[in-house]
């Protein structure tokens, strides 16, 4: 089977100045990111705030450019379509709904925004074709006259899916879709982007800071760690038998409804990574609770041990007898 | 509270009053603006000794009906007031679209053309120019048109420098649209009602400058009834005669505080609410 989606060597680095006579700052927001896949698939992206899943998103959608590195759907490279092709191949759905949706557009329009950014299609295609996407995703033909405010979070949120999908793209860049959502309403979006998915034959990139979420809807995931992705495997591997030892902590930090557990200790300390200043080596030993001292030096970037995507000089590819390994 | 609606209210009366009676001018003035009548020159007003019904706010020096003038001099100054603020507007809100949302480059010629503008004294300029190219109400228009868009474009840039990182801009770009259609159907409706308030002030300082250009001999030509052009004829008559002054500086200031009001119960209105 072809790939879908490619990308290949993605980098996007972002220079600031701090204070006027400050040094240059560097951020590596995407520090090479690389990955295929396959059409009906989807590919959750993990991560703590900060770790660059929400750029990673913007560069593949061409929303920002790369500093390096290339996206390819379909075979073709994205940043060599104009903007009226590129869109009817990948498409965005973002994370607060109440942002996304322009407030001073009715529904018929936002919806239809796509189709008309075209060109060629007739105003009474137009109308039709929103008509339609907007049953699919569950809203009411006189909700196509409203005002975005006039909407609560979950049927803006699908609006917002209706405008992605009414182009029918290959890929859709699903950016935290649920994470601004009500909890009674984040189940419902998922269920409906995994039933859109199975009905168009769509390829979802699910960015999610949650696992639950993630697990639920992702065929294949990647953990990503200031920049790269650190580990990367099918959804079931992953959750079983993580690798790395910063997916092991992530798995070990999801909450239980189970009172009286507290809040889990995962061992990664107090401090927050900093994609300004990428320790040396390992990205992860200044956090990893079982690093040693070649991590301090050695890059682990691209190893597979296993055949599988693990960028820990430590993991060799045998199971991990304790799947949440979190020191005393 | 009460008492901005009611502020508003009366910005709204007074606007709504002397629009109403500018464009039916024709219809209610008693007498022909122009029509000079030397037998009857500086009537006072009804109100005053000597007054008479037939001449409710008397009549100027050359014995025109000053009410009749009044009410045709509204007609300029909305008219130079509108004119001026649109073609001031469309300079203004253009390059600050266009400096907010690209930013770089382009954005730093439109501050640069903004701080150059802010340091041409407005007054002296309109004088030279008007005083070069001649005075007529194009010019007057234009000059103050071609001057008064600094405000405009500032408050649009910055107004668009925060609707450019919202995310329906962002799902305009992937949607595939124009960059003409994400700055005039994206943006710019989303910055109008900021626009709506820097509308309102600009207008009330292009009808002051009219009335200063005018009063300098260098606004509208006469005979055409100016307020401003009403207070310089009138100023050698100003000491037996105040009311020749008093009448059109008294009208001057009531509608430029009218608009003022009307434009900061707008900002009121359009700041916060939030639209349905």
């Amino acid at each position: 089977m072809s790939a879908a989606i490619e990308v290949r060597g993605l980098r996007r680095v972002f220079r600031g100045r701090t204070g006027m006579f400050g040094g240059e700052r560097v951020v590596r927001a995407v520090d090479g990111i690389g990955f295929s896949l396959a059409a009906g698939d989807v590919l959750g992206i993990v991560g703590e705030s900060g770790c660059g899943k929400s750029t990673l998103g913007r560069v593949i959608m061409g929303l920002l450019p790369p500093s390096e590195g290339e996206v390819l759907v379909d075979g073709k490279r994205l940043d060599t379509l104009d903007r009226r092709s590129r869109a009817r191949l990948i498409q965005p759905v973002f994370q607060d709904p109440f942002s996304s949706l322009n407030p001073r557009h009715t529904i018929e329009q936002i919806v239809g925004l796509p189709l008309a950014a075209q060109g060629d299609v007739t105003g009474r295609q137009r109308r039709e074709r929103v008509m339609e996407m907007l049953s699919r995703v569950g809203l009411s033909a006189e909700m196509a006259s409203r005002m975005p405010a006039q909407l609560s979070g979950g049927q803006r949120q699908r609006v917002a899916i209706a405008r992605a999908l009414v182009l029918r793209p290959r890929i859709v860049v699903c950016d935290e879709p649920t994470s601004a959502l009500d909890v009674s309403v984040q189940a419902q979006i998922l269920n409906l982007l995994a039933e859109l998915r199975r009905e168009l034959g769509l390829t979802y990139l699910f960015i999610s800071h949650n696992l639950a979420v993630v697990e639920h809807i992702a065929t294949e995931v990647a953990v990503m760690y200031l920049g790269r992705f650190v580990e990367q495997a099918p959804v079931d591997d992953l959750f079983r038998a993580p690798q790395h030892p910063y997916t092991r902590a992530l798995l070990a930090s999801v909450l239980t409804p189970e009172p009286g557990l507290g809040i889990p200790d995962v061992g990664l300390g107090e401090s927050y990574p900093d994609p300004a200043n990428i320790p040396p080596g390992c990205r992860f030993h200044p956090r990893c609770p079982i690093a040693e001292a070649r991590c301090q030096t050695e890059s682990p970037e691209g190893r597979r041990p296993g055949g599988r995507l693990v960028e820990c000089l430590l993991v060799d590819g045998q199971a991990v007898s304790d799947p949440v390994r979190v020191p005393a | 509270m009460s008492l901005r609606h009611f502020a508003t209210g009366l910005g709204l009366l007074i606007v709504g009053i002397v629009l109403v009676a500018g464009l039916l001018a024709p219809y209610i003035a008693p007498h022909d603006p122009f029509a000079q009548d030397l037998m009857k020159r500086m009537i006072p007003p009804e109100w005053m000794d000597g007054g008479s019904a037939l001449y409710p706010f008397g009549t100027d020096q050359l014995g025109r009906d000053y009410l009749s003038r009044l009410l045709y001099g509204a007609r300029i100054s909305l008219l130079i007031g509108t004119l001026a603020v649109v073609t001031s507007g469309l300079i203004g809100i253009t390059l600050g679209i266009l400096g907010g949302y690209f930013g770089g480059r382009v954005d730093d010629v439109v501050m640069f053309a903004i701080t150059c503008r802010l340091s041409i004294p407005l007054i002296l300029v309109a004088l030279t120019v008007v005083a070069f190219v001649g005075s007529s109400l194009t010019v007057v228009v234009l000059t103050l048109g071609l001057l008064l868009w600094d405000r405009f474009a500032v408050v649009a840039r910055t107004t668009t420098m925060q609707v450019r990182t919202l995310d329906y801009i962002a799902a305009a770009q992937a949607a595939g649209a124009s960059r003409l259609h994400i700055l005039t159907r994206e943006v710019l409706p989303n910055i109008l009602s900021h626009l709506v308030v820097v509308a309102t002030l600009e207008m009330a300082l292009a009808i002051l400058l009219e009335a200063a250009l005018s009063f300098l001999g260098l606004g509208v030509p006469p005979p055409l009834p100016s307020w401003g052009l009403m207070i310089a004829e009138g100023k050698d008559y100003m000491f037996f005669s105040p009311w020749v002054i008093m009448i059109p500086g008294i009208a001057l200031f009531v509608l430029v505080l009218g608009i003022n009001l009307l434009g900061d119960g707008l900002r009121d209105m359009l700041g916060t609410g939030r639209r349905v």
